[in-house]
């Protein structure tokens, strides 16, 4: 019985633990280079982010992110969510924080001032990128309706979601944006 | 909501359509109906591992050959962990893995639970990550296939004890299942942006000017297999939530599909393998009927704004979005809940501890029923065959006749084999949690207050005895309390269970097949479907409804 069973453990310890996912590496890395490495989005020769990874904005000038719960916020060495339970007061108060933060006329989508699941969330729905341009057209001087039409633009829809905006490339898309006045 | 509802039909449509073609390769493999150049290969491997193919062994060398070789791999596991900052592929030179989160991973991932008491990217090496865990991903989940044929050729046999051979079955199971369907899974998934690599961290700078840290590895191989396995074990701390382990709603669809893909295949294998399909069918059709209004329940509830939320200046119709991902919403991650759970997978693509109360009772009961609404690969179908036992014998009892299942009559033994089988982990979980509950240890770790954490704490227990895997995640379980007690809970849910069922199988085979008579209750029907959701649900209501009260339920009413 010993036999079979460490023969076996170490045939398919070969097979499954190195063999496996070296030729997958392998393949991906020849196949798919990008996308096996971390899909980096590249400017001007440097690495300023992966396209999958959210990163976290706090100037007014730029679109913000999600709420992180990491430490510090948007850590992509060490993921997150804050765990903080339905009727969790900590929560509570926190998302009053990040509304009273965030400055808004009406209401604000409940996707910005909760935090994701992993803490690197690149995304935020539509409405929660377009309640932000009022505040980046200020610190921008840019105009309103041109930057609606910019976040218009950056929406990705799917049939299984609502319409989301990736934060990174639609910050990078704004800085390309010269000033109107 | 109804765009929720919509992917939850689809999503059982497409399972459905894929898992039949599955279900009868799957069989085929088993009954080693293989082409002329496949079985040469085999019997090499064989030759070398001093294997005979023929051997049928009866069912205590069965069982004490599971367990010899579940050991061995687990002693594997924790050695590596101990060991890997000696070792190489340890780019990012993390030190050792302490005793007791060390046995706490060996007996998860053996057990095909992987319960995670460890955050992935910060506590394992390369090496530990693909070595030890994936490896056990495979030989975990092809144990459980084992097990569940060796059931099938008791059923099957007509007065001998020969249950086949545990090596056979766990080669066939790894090398022409499980590895071809991981292969071609982490392929897309590495297309679609799962990072697969060997390099250590990625540094970017940002926008804002700061650096960023990104965690990169071997990621798609051990996903694929996580998902197929009902694994569960992420490489990252927060599994397949990260963008790097499910970077789109197509991934996330693709993943979701491989949690449920074999247990619901080995459903239709069943009914190729006993030569009646419509058996199979009538399996597959109770794990549905179970599924669906869990499923609605916590899909209806997650779209509901939670007491923390709910203030002025916030705009709820997004739902509970606490602990969520933008890119997969509240119905693809309320449908992954109950999808991860209902199999015994434990993968979380968003954290079920800010889920409202209902939302995640739903979770908690379908692991709670004893992982048999689709439960492991192999594991769920072996269970749910043992709640069929159960069902005739009580049908039996109603009308006053001996019962039988597949022209096997169900005697004292057997029924005593089915009870403990399904009383040892309930009684884990149970136990687990009252412990837990007057120890200062365990009520320090909760991480939130009052009956939510008493959920926590229930979760946690009903997670590990019944190798789901996934958590509340605000219990804080990498202390030695709940490593040391979790880890004995996974073991008792584990082998606990598959001693009983092999002693059935052996006590089946040595049984003759009786021709059905005009007394026979038909096992194929749809009366036969409800008796045995009926049961399942009532046995597992009877058990855990005293303790989902003191939980979620106190929550959802005191909010």
């Amino acid at each position: 019985m010993l036999r079979p069973a460490l023969s076996l453990l170490a045939v398919f310890t070969l097979l499954c633990g190195l063999v496996y996912p070296a030729a997958l590496t392998g393949v991906a890395q020849l196949a798919f280079p990008a996308q096996a490495n971390g899909s980096l989005v590249v400017v001007d020769g440097k690495a300023v982010g992966s396209s999958l990874v959210g990163q976290s904005f706090t100037s007014p000038a730029f679109f913000w992110s999600r709420p992180s719960a990491t430490t510090p916020p948007y850590n992509g060495a060490a993921s997150s969510g804050s765990n903080l339970g339905p009727s969790s007061a900590a929560l509570k108060q926190a998302v009053g924080e990040r509304v009273a933060a965030l400055g808004v006329e009406g209401r604000v989508p409940v996707d910005l001032v909760t935090s994701s699941a992993s803490g690197l969330d690149p995304d935020v729905s539509l409405a929660a990128a377009l309640v932000q341009v009022p505040r980046v057209a200020k610190a921008r001087h840019l105009d309103e309706a041109r930057l609606v039409a910019l976040v218009q633009q950056q929406s990705i829809s799917s049939p299984l979601g609502s319409a989301r905006v990736n934060v990174l490339a639609l910050n990078l898309a704004l800085m390309k944006e010269p000033a109107s006045r | 909501m109804s765009a929720s509802f919509g992917l939850l039909v689809v999503f059982l449509v497409g399972l459905t359509l894929v898992a039949v073609p599955l279900g009868r390769f799957i069989a085929l493999v088993l009954d080693g109906a293989l082409p002329a150049p496949v079985r040469k290969v085999e019997s090499l491997l064989f030759r070398l591992a001093g294997v005979d193919v023929a051997e049928s062994m009866p069912w205590p060398r069965y069982a004490a050959s599971v367990l010899v070789f579940n050991l061995l791999g687990l002693l594997v596991v924790y050695v590596l962990q101990r060991l890997q900052g000696a070792l190489p592929l340890n780019p990012a030179q993390l030190p050792g893995v302490g005793p007791e989160v060390a046995f706490n991973t060996a007996v998860s991932f053996a057990s095909n639970t992987n319960w995670q008491a460890y955050a992935g990217e910060t506590t394992m090496s390369h090496l530990t990550q693909m070595v030890a865990l994936t490896t056990q991903n495979f030989v975990s989940a092809a144990t459980g296939i084992a097990v569940l044929t060796a059931l099938v050729r008791g059923l099957r046999a007509e007065k001998s004890p020969g249950l086949g051979s545990f090596w056979v079955d766990l080669s066939r199971s790894t090398l022409f299942v499980l590895l071809p369907l991981s292969v071609v899974l982490a392929l897309v998934l590495a297309s679609q942006g799962v990072v697969q690599t060997f390099a250590a961290n990625v540094k970017v700078a940002t926008l804002e000017g700061a650096e960023q840290t990104l965690a990169v590895g071997p990621v798609a191989s051990q996903v694929a297999i996580k998902q197929l396995g009902t694994n569960g074990g992420g490489f990252y701390n927060v599994n397949s939530a990260h963008p790097f382990e499910n970077p789109t709603p197509v991934t996330n669809l693709l993943e979701l599909l491989a949690i449920l893909l074999i247990p619901a295949a080995l459903c239709f294998s069943f009914g190729h393998l006993v030569r009646d399909r419509r058996q199979g069918w009538a399996l597959y059709a109770t794990m549905v009927a179970l599924f669906v209004p869990l499923a609605g329940l916590t899909l209806w509830a997650e779209h509901q704004p939670t007491a923390a939320l709910s203030m002025t200046g916030v705009d709820v119709s997004g739902g509970n979005m606490e602990g969520k991902e933008v890119r997969f919403g509240v119905g693809a991650s309320a449908l992954w809940a109950v999808a991860t759970t209902a199999a015994s997978n434990g993968s979380v693509n968003a954290m079920h501890d800010s889920f409202t109360p209902l939302g995640g009772l739903g979770p908690m009961w379908l692991m709670q029923l004893g992982e048999v609404v689709f439960g492991g690969v192999g594991s769920g179908l072996y269970g749910l065959l043992v709640y069929a036992v159960l069902a005739v014998f009580i049908a039996g009892l109603m009308v006053g006749r001996t019962p039988e299942y597949l022209g096997k009559k169900v005697g004292a033994f057997e029924m005593k084999m089915a009870s403990l089988a399904v009383l040892f982990p309930s009684a884990a979980a149970l136990l687990g949690t009252a412990v837990a509950c007057v120890l200062p240890e365990g009520v320090a770790a909760v991480g939130n207050g009052g009956a939510h954490g008493f959920s926590e704490m229930l979760y946690a227990f009903s997670s590990g005895a019944n190798n789901n895997g996934s958590a509340f995640g605000g219990l804080t379980v990498n202390g030695p309390f709940y490593a040391i007690a979790i880890g004995l809970v996974m073991l008792v849910g584990r082998y606990w269970v598959i001693v009983p069922v092999l002693a059935l199988a052996g006590s089946f085979a040595a049984r003759r097949r009786v021709p059905p008579s005009s007394g026979t209750l038909p096992t194929h029907g749809p009366m036969f479907v409800v008796l045995l959701a009926f049961v399942v649900a009532l046995v597992g209501a009877l058990t855990f409804v005293p303790a989902l009260a003191l939980g979620p339920v106190v929550e959802h009413l005191t909010r």
